[in-house]
């Protein structure tokens, strides 16, 4: 393979396996915490891409719609949590899996009658929208090295302020012992509305930002939320760390696979995650019991 | 004793379920028939997943997997234009689905919890996506079936199964068989140390059950079940697409079991039909019947968490504490009581006999005193 190709897609796969962290740390942050399965996860990453469409046809400008979007979200992961996921906690996983199930159909229906079923897209910001030019023949667009570190700069933000902040030495306790935690005067109600409309807003806010490199369409949800659990699967529940080496891990692979076997692309992700299974069950960094 | 009354007011519900089917082709329209046919044929998937959640305590979100599989087996195994001999291609499609499930049971049984959903899910999105993106398959459009299997035996059809009346009869028939094998599985040695598992693994694994094994026999057991489903859903819609294996239906399954009750026996077949009625009804209402559904599952979960049958037996278990009136309308109906009646002639009797002898006794006292 030539090198300047080699290294578009080296670059395409860790920017994938970026975004693909976002959404999955959210997800294993929720999981970790408040002991909750959600599978409507995927939907907030669409939610994310909608409302960056909508909010970007009207204010013409991606930054501001990021900006109006990302409260948004935040509210809504709020309301969420405190109308349906409080019925979730201390319940079999399988009452948890049902409830957002539905809450997929819901959100599916919602955006079917609001946007429609059509393919949409987002423009690249006009400031980001040159390319570097790596060889003669070859370029790599600013946008997605951007991407890549807006996800890095949002991943290393997040392990600041879990493992060196006050409020994330009381997030590790309550996911940890809530009834100690409790019993210290912290309020765990608000805590868990809080950790669930920051992993709500890490999904929708990787939808936002990957709405110009990605189309916008039906059941974009569904793809994401399978890919980011067989990262959370790869990586080991709850170790923030595990989860982003599978997310690269999973990025490079798909991506390349995409390249050398495009006959088996789709299943390339799925037979890492057996082979990783095969080897430790439970995953990379997961505590093994 | 908790256990047998909920087991035999459950065989009581069922027992209704079946005579009521059988006859119900007597006087419902063709449309009806088919609907039913196929509620038939999906509640026994549903069967297959709640041998797995209910009686094993395995969440699968990749159960439609074998209901996928069963389906494409079918295809694979008939002429392009020719009905399929049923007898051949029957135990073909339930072998094939429960070898699926023997491999991808030694994966993912190796997994608990919440982790065990997750790899279902991933496997059976795998599989999904051979079907999917493979040529051999037909693709994403799947591939159309043009002759319903045929019951032929030494030349002789035993059953047109082209008459949706005989398909019926076919779909009520392996139903019930599939009631039948579970009822008498879960009451044998090995149905009890399922639930044994279910109930707390770890206290099996120390009183020596390789629990490992009796999982995967499980998880084969419920593959090949979900196969007889997915083979006759294939043949009653005469096509099969990737959607056979997509997780929506394994999700679908789970939603079945839950509203019909998980862990007993007929709570999965209750389920089905809510659903799918419900389904009926919901899109002849509105074309956005969906978001209705979503809402309808929503409220199952938080208000329904032992599901239809169970909400069921335990009005019946418990009506003494459901029904205050009980006791009083009991008493009403004690004077038409007979063993009451006795004992009050008795008891009057003796009253009678006493008063008479005495009576007897002092008038001798007086005839003598004279």
């Amino acid at each position: 393979m030539d090198p300047a190709i080699f290294l578009i897609q080296v670059l395409n796969g860790v920017q994938y396996g970026l975004l693909l962290f976002l959404v999955a740390s959210g997800l294993t942050l929720i999981f970790g915490i408040m002991g909750i399965i959600n599978l409507a996860h995927g939907s907030f990453y669409m939610i994310g891409a909608y409302l960056a469409y909508a909010l970007t046809s009207l204010s013409g400008s991606l930054l501001l719609a990021v900006l109006a979007a990302v409260p948004l979200t935040l509210i809504l992961g709020f309301l969420l949590e405190r109308l349906f996921f409080s019925y979730l906690y201390n319940r079999d996983h399988l009452y948890q899996v049902l409830l957002t199930y539905g809450l997929i159909l819901i959100f599916e229906e919602l955006r079917s009658i609001l946007a429609g079923n059509d393919v949409h897209s987002v423009t690249v910001p006009s400031q980001l929208s040159a390319s570097i030019p790596l060889t003669d023949t070859l370029s790599y667009p600013v946008y997605r090295l951007f991407l890549s570190a807006v996800c890095l700069a949002i991943a290393a933000g997040m392990y600041l302020l879990i493992q060196r902040t006050r409020l994330g030495m009381i997030i590790r306790a309550g996911a940890y012992n809530p009834e100690m935690v409790r019993s210290l005067g912290i309020d765990i109600r608000l805590l868990y509305s809080g950790v669930f409309a920051l992993g709500v807003g890490l999904a929708a806010f990787a939808g936002m930002i990957a709405a110009p490199v990605s189309s916008i369409s039906p059941g974009m949800g569904d793809s994401v939320l399978i890919t980011s659990f067989v990262v959370v699967v790869i990586g080991g529940i709850g170790s923030v760390k595990g989860t982003m080496a599978a997310a690269l891990l999973v990025g490079l692979a798909d991506t390349f696979g995409q390249v050398l076997l495009p006959q088996a692309a789709g299943m390339i992700v799925y037979l890492l995650m057996a082979l990783v299974l095969l080897w430790r069950r439970e995953g990379l960094f997961g505590k093994t019991v | 004793m908790m256990a047998r009354k909920y087991m035999r007011s459950s065989d009581a519900l069922a027992l209704g379920v079946f005579g009521c089917l059988l006859a119900f082709p007597f006087f419902g329209g063709d449309f009806y028939i088919q609907l039913i046919t196929k509620i038939m044929i999906l509640s026994i998937f549903a069967m297959s997943l709640n041998l797995l959640v209910g009686f094993t305590g395995l969440v699968s979100l990749g159960h439609a997997t074998f209901y996928g599989l069963g389906a494409y087996a079918l295809v694979f195994s008939s002429p392009q234009y020719d009905p399929a001999n049923l007898w051949l291609t029957l135990p073909f499609s339930m072998l094939a689905a429960s070898a699926a499930a023997l491999i991808i049971g030694t994966f993912v049984l190796r997994t608990n919890g919440v982790y065990f959903i997750m790899v279902t899910l991933a496997f059976a999105q795998m599989v999904y996506y051979i079907f999917h993106d493979g040529k051999f398959s037909g693709g994403s459009d799947g591939v159309y079936i043009y002759a319903k299997p045929e019951m032929r035996l030494f030349g002789l059809d035993l059953l047109d199964l082209e008459k949706t009346f005989n398909f019926y009869l076919l779909a009520l028939f392996a139903m019930a068989f599939c009631y039948g094998a579970l009822r008498v599985m879960l009451h044998s040695l090995f149905g009890r140390t399922l639930l044994g598992i279910r109930t707390n693994e770890r206290r099996m694994l120390s009183l020596g059950y390789a629990t490992f094994r009796y999982k995967l026999v499980s998880f084969v057991i419920a593959g090949a079940f979900a196969g007889l489903s997915g083979y006759l859903s294939a043949a009653q819609f005469g096509f099969v697409n990737p959607s056979f294996l997509g997780w929506h239906q394994s999700a679908q399954a789970l939603i079945m079991v839950i509203l019909g009750g998980m862990g007993t026996l007929s709570g999965p077949i209750l389920g089905t039909f809510a659903l799918v009625l419900l389904q009926e009804f919901l899109s002849e209402l509105t074309q956005r019947w969906l978001l209705l559904m979503g809402g309808v599952i929503i409220l199952a979960v938080i208000k329904l968490p032992h599901g239809l049958a169970g909400g069921l037996t335990t009005l019946f278990s418990a009506r003494k504490c459901t029904l205050r009136a009980w006791p009083r309308i009991q008493s009403v109906f004690s004077v038409l009581d007979f063993r009451h009646h006795a004992a009050r002639l008795k008891f009057i009797g003796r009253i009678l006999s006493q008063t008479l002898r005495k009576t007897a006794a002092s008038m001798r006292k007086r005839t003598s005193a004279k």
